[in-house]
C-alpha cells in the first residue's frame, strides 16, 4: 500500500516546484481555490456530519489538487497532479486513501473539466491496494434560479470490474446517485444549502443487496454551507 | 572690408553651431511610488499612489524636450515600474520589466528614465509589474506641440477615467481564478429563459441558449469585475472644471481603468474630437464616444449656457458612471444621466469562424445575428463616433502595401480565466519578430465574447477603418469587438523587444500578452513564410 503512496508522491514533487511559471512581473503567478462543504444529514436516526472538500493550488497547466469527501469517520482524500490537456479538460493522477472503517490506498487517475452546455464533469478509475479496479463519472450543472439562488442537479455513477462480496459490489454498474442541492450565495465565499440525494444500487449488486436484506436504495437530506477559500 | 566680410561669415558660422549645439531643454521630474491608505467611498484600503496621491500628476511636456524623470519606489516589498503609454521612446525607457533589458525599479531604488520627447498629445503612465496599474499607479502625460498649437482653446483640462476597487489587483486576479464568475452577478437566469420564450417563443429560446452552453460561454460577458466606482481625476463624481458660457474648452479624456470600458457624453453639448491616442484627427462633431481602456480623446466642447453640463462616462456594463461637471461655478451640480440597460451580447457577436468550425451545418437563420456589443443605448439620430469616422488630420507618410499579413488571434478560456493569444499564455520567449522598417499588417481576430483593447508599445500603427490610405488615424490602442476581426498596419521603424497586449488589466495578467520584435537596421532579417489569416465577422457582410 505505501509503496504507491510513495512512488505517487515522488512524481509530484518535482512537477509541484515547477508549476511556478517564470516570474516576469506579467504573469507566471501561482493561484488556489478550496471549496468545502460542511453539512448535517440524518441516517437511520442519526445525526451525521458530512464534508465534500475539492481544492487546488498551482498555475493554469500543472496543479495540485486535493478532493475527499465523507460522512462521520469515514471518507476518502486523494491527492492528485493535474495537468491540463485541452483548452476545458485536465488530466488527473494521484492516490486515495481511504480513512475511517476501511484504510484502502488506491491508484487513481481521470479527466476532469467541463463538457458543453456546462457539464462539471469527473471521470476517475481507481486501482485498488489488492488490485480491484473500479470507476466513477459524476456531472453536475448550475441552473440559475437567480444570480444568488442556485440548484445544482447532479448525478454520479458507480463502475465495478470485479466482483467483492466483502463490500457488498458485484460486477459492472454498481449505484447511481442523483442529488439536487439549492444553495443561496450571500457572497460567493459562503453559501448556505439544502440538497437532496437520492442512492439507488444497480445490478448484481442490488441483488447481493436483496439477499442481504439490505436496502438497495436510500433517499437522503441534508443541510450545510458551502465555502470558497 | 573682406576681411569684415570673412569675420561677419565667421560669426554668422559660429551662430549656427551654436544654436546646433544648443541642448533640447531638460523637463525634469521627480516621482515616489508609495504604498498609502486611501478610502474613496469604502472602508480604507491599501493603494499604491505617485508623489501621494491617486492618479499621480500630470507630467506636462513640449515636442522636442529632453525628458528626465526620477522614479523612487518606496514601497517596502514590491519592485514597480513606469510605462509610458504611447510615447515614441528607447525600449529601454518603456519600462516593462523583462523587456529591452529593463529590470523594473527595487524598493529604494530610482530610476532615472531619459528620453527625446518626439511627439505631442494626450497620453499616460502608468505601472507595467503585476497588478500595481489597478492599485493606483496611473496618470496624464500631456505634450504640447514644437509649433504653437492649431487647436485655440480657452481652457484645457485633462478627463481622467479610472476604476477604483475594494479588493486589491492581486485579491481580484485570485478570485476570478476560484471562479471566473466571481464578480458577475448579471448572468442569464431560469426566468429569464423563460421571458425569452416568451418573447422569441419557446424554439427560438432554447435554440440560443443551447448554442451559447454548447460554446462554453455566457452571453453577459461584457465585464468580468464589478463591484468599482468610476473617478474622474481621481474624485468620486466631485470634479469640475471651470468655464466662461461661450468659451471654447478641450477636455483630454484618458481612459486609465483596469478593466472598465466607457460610453461618454456630455448632454447638452456636442463634442468636437480634434485627437485620437494623442494622434491629431480631422474634427469630427459627435454626440458620445465608446472609450477603450488606454485610449484617448481630445474633444473640445463650448458650452453656451451659464449652466453645469454632467460629463458622464457609463461603463459598459451598466454598473455605474464616471461622473464630472463643466460648469460656471464652483460648487454647481448639472443634471444626473439616466442610466441605459444593459447590453446583451447575440450571436451575432460569436466568432462565426469557430462556430462554423463547431457545426458546419448550423442554422443560423433563426438566430439573432446583430451584434449586442454595438448597441450603445443611444437616442436616435444621435452621433456616436466609430472608428471609420477616425481620419488623419496630417497625411501618412508610409503608404507601402504590407509585406507580410499577421494573425494575432484573441482567445481564451473565461471558465478558467485564462486570456491567449495564437492559442498561447505569454511567454517571453515567444513572439512575433519583424524587420527594420517591415511593413505588416496585423489582423486581431476576436475569438472571444469580450472586447479586447490591444495595445501595441513603441509604434503606432495606422487603422485599417475604411479611409484613404493617407488619412488613416495612428492608434496606440484598438478596441477588437467581440467575435469580429480589425486589422492595422504597422511601419517597424522603432527597434526593440515591444509589448503587445490586452489592455483589460487581468487579461494581460493571465496571459494575453506577447511580444513584437522589431530587428535593428544593420540586422538581415528573413520573414517567415507568409500565413493566411482567417478573418471574423465575415457574416456581418450578409446584412
Amino acid at each position: 500500500m505505501s509503496i504507491i503512496k510513495y512512488a505517487v508522491l515522488l512524481v509530484l514533487l518535482p512537477v509541484v516546484a515547477q508549476a511556478q511559471d517564470p516570474a516576469h512581473d506579467h504573469s507566471g503567478a501561482v493561484y488556489n481555490a478550496v471549496r468545502l462543504e460542511t453539512g448535517y444529514t440524518w441516517h437511520d436516526g442519526k445525526d451525521v456530519a458530512q464534508w465534500d472538500i475539492d481544492g487546488w493550488v498551482g498555475g493554469d497547466r500543472h496543479k495540485l489538487w486535493l478532493k475527499g469527501e465523507g460522512e462521520g469517520k469515514n471518507g476518502d482524500l486523494s491527492l492528485l497532479y493535474s495537468r491540463n490537456i485541452a483548452t476545458f479538460w485536465d488530466a488527473q493522477i494521484g492516490v486515495r486513501q481511504d480513512i475511517g472503517d476501511s484504510d484502502h490506498t488506491y491508484l487513481r487517475a481521470g479527466v476532469s473539466g467541463l463538457a458543453p452546455y456546462f457539464f462539471e464533469t469527473e471521470m476517475h478509475v481507481f486501482v485498488r491496494d489488492d488490485g480491484a479496479v473500479s470507476a466513477r463519472l459524476r456531472q453536475s450543472n448550475d441552473w440559475l434560479l437567480t444570480n444568488r439562488l442556485i440548484a445544482e442537479p447532479s448525478l454520479a455513477v458507480d463502475y465495478n470490474a470485479r466482483e467483492d462480496r466483502a463490500l457488498g459490489l458485484g460486477t459492472g454498474l454498481t449505484e447511481a446517485e442523483v442529488a439536487l442541492q439549492v444553495r443561496y450565495e450571500i457572497s460567493r465565499r459562503f453559501a448556505p444549502y439544502v440538497a437532496l440525494s437520492h442512492t439507488q444500487k444497480l445490478g448484481s449488486t442490488r441483488d447481493m443487496a436483496q439477499m442481504s436484506d439490505k436496502p438497495t436504495q436510500e433517499t437522503v437530506a441534508s443541510i450545510g454551507i458551502r465555502w470558497l477559500f | 572690408m573682406k576681411l569684415a566680410i570673412l569675420a561677419g561669415f565667421l560669426m554668422w558660422c559660429m551662430g549656427i553651431t551654436v544654436a546646433l549645439a544648443q541642448p533640447a531643454p531638460v523637463r525634469d521630474y521627480h516621482l515616489t511610488i508609495a504604498r498609502q491608505i486611501v478610502a474613496i467611498g469604502g472602508k480604507p484600503v491599501s493603494k499604491i499612489t505617485v508623489n501621494g496621491t491617486i492618479p499621480g500628476p500630470v507630467l506636462r511636456f513640449k515636442e522636442g524636450d529632453e525628458a528626465v524623470i526620477h522614479v523612487t519606489n518606496a514601497m517596502k516589498s514590491e519592485a514597480t515600474s513606469i510605462h509610458w503609454h504611447g510615447l515614441l521612446l528607447p525600449g529601454l525607457m518603456d519600462g516593462a520589466p523583462g523587456f529591452n533589458g529593463f529590470k523594473g525599479i527595487a524598493p529604494g531604488e530610482t530610476f532615472t528614465y531619459r528620453f527625446k520627447i518626439r511627439q505631442s498629445g494626450t497620453y499616460w503612465y502608468h505601472a507595467h509589474t503585476l497588478g500595481q496599474e489597478a492599485d493606483g499607479l496611473y496618470a496624464g502625460v500631456v505634450i504640447d506641440p514644437v509649433q504653437t498649437d492649431t487647436i485655440n482653446v480657452d481652457r484645457d483640462y485633462v478627463v481622467l477615467l479610472s476604476d477604483y476597487h475594494q479588493d486589491s489587483a492581486e485579491r481580484i486576479l485570485g478570485n476570478l481564478k476560484k471562479s471566473s464568475e466571481y464578480y458577475q452577478y448579471n448572468r442569464r437566469t431560469v426566468g429569464d429563459l423563460i421571458n425569452d420564450a416568451r418573447v422569441q417563443g419557446l424554439g427560438k429560446a432554447l435554440k440560443s441558449a443551447k448554442e451559447w452552453g454548447k460554446m462554453r460561454m455566457l452571453p453577459t460577458d461584457l465585464s468580468d469585475v464589478t463591484g468599482y466606482r468610476f473617478l474622474v481625476n481621481g474624485m468620486d463624481q466631485s470634479w469640475t472644471g471651470l468655464f466662461t458660457p461661450g468659451e471654447r474648452v478641450r477636455l483630454r479624456f484618458i481612459n486609465a481603468s483596469a478593466m472598465t470600458m466607457y460610453d461618454v457624453r456630455i448632454p447638452g453639448l456636442k463634442m468636437t474630437v480634434v485627437s485620437a491616442d494623442g494622434q491629431p484627427v480631422q474634427p469630427i462633431e459627435v454626440d458620445e464616444f465608446r472609450f477603450g481602456n488606454a485610449e484617448t480623446y481630445d474633444v473640445i466642447v463650448t458650452p453656451p449656457d451659464d449652466k453645469a453640463y454632467t460629463i458622464a462616462a457609463e461603463s459598459l456594463d451598466r454598473t455605474g458612471f464616471a461622473l464630472g461637471t463643466l460648469a460656471p461655478r464652483a460648487g454647481m451640480t448639472g443634471e444626473k444621466p439616466t442610466p441605459r440597460p444593459r447590453a446583451i451580447l447575440s450571436m451575432g457577436d460569436m466568432n462565426m469562424e469557430l462556430m462554423m468550425h463547431d457545426d458546419p451545418y448550423m442554422d443560423m437563420s433563426a438566430m439573432d445575428l446583430t451584434s449586442g456589443w454595438t448597441k450603445t443605448g443611444a437616442p436616435e439620430g444621435a452621433k456616436v463616433l466609430a472608428y471609420g469616422d477616425l481620419k488623419s488630420l496630417t497625411p501618412q507618410t508610409d503608404l507601402r502595401d504590407p509585406t507580410r499579413e499577421i494573425a494575432v488571434r484573441l482567445g481564451g478560456n473565461m471558465e478558467r480565466y485564462i486570456w491567449t493569444i495564437n492559442g498561447k499564455t505569454f511567454d517571453p520567449k515567444h513572439g512575433f519578430t519583424l524587420g527594420w522598417n517591415e511593413r505588416v499588417r496585423l489582423t486581431y481576430v476576436n475569438e472571444t465574447m469580450m472586447a479586447h483593447p490591444v495595445h501595441l508599445h513603441g509604434m503606432f500603427t495606422q487603422l485599417e477603418n475604411g479611409q484613404a490610405a493617407a488619412d488613416r488615424p495612428n492608434k496606440h490602442t484598438v478596441i477588437v469587438p467581440p467575435g469580429q476581426s480589425v486589422s492595422v498596419l504597422l511601419t517597424a521603424n522603432e527597434a526593440g523587444d515591444w509589448p503587445f497586449h490586452c489592455h483589460l488589466l487581468f487579461h494581460m495578467a493571465s496571459g494575453m500578452m506577447t511580444t513584437v520584435t522589431v530587428a535593428a537596421p544593420d540586422v538581415a532579417f528573413t520573414p517567415p513564410t507568409q500565413e493566411k489569416v482567417e478573418k471574423a465577422g465575415g457574416h456581418h457582410e450578409h446584412h
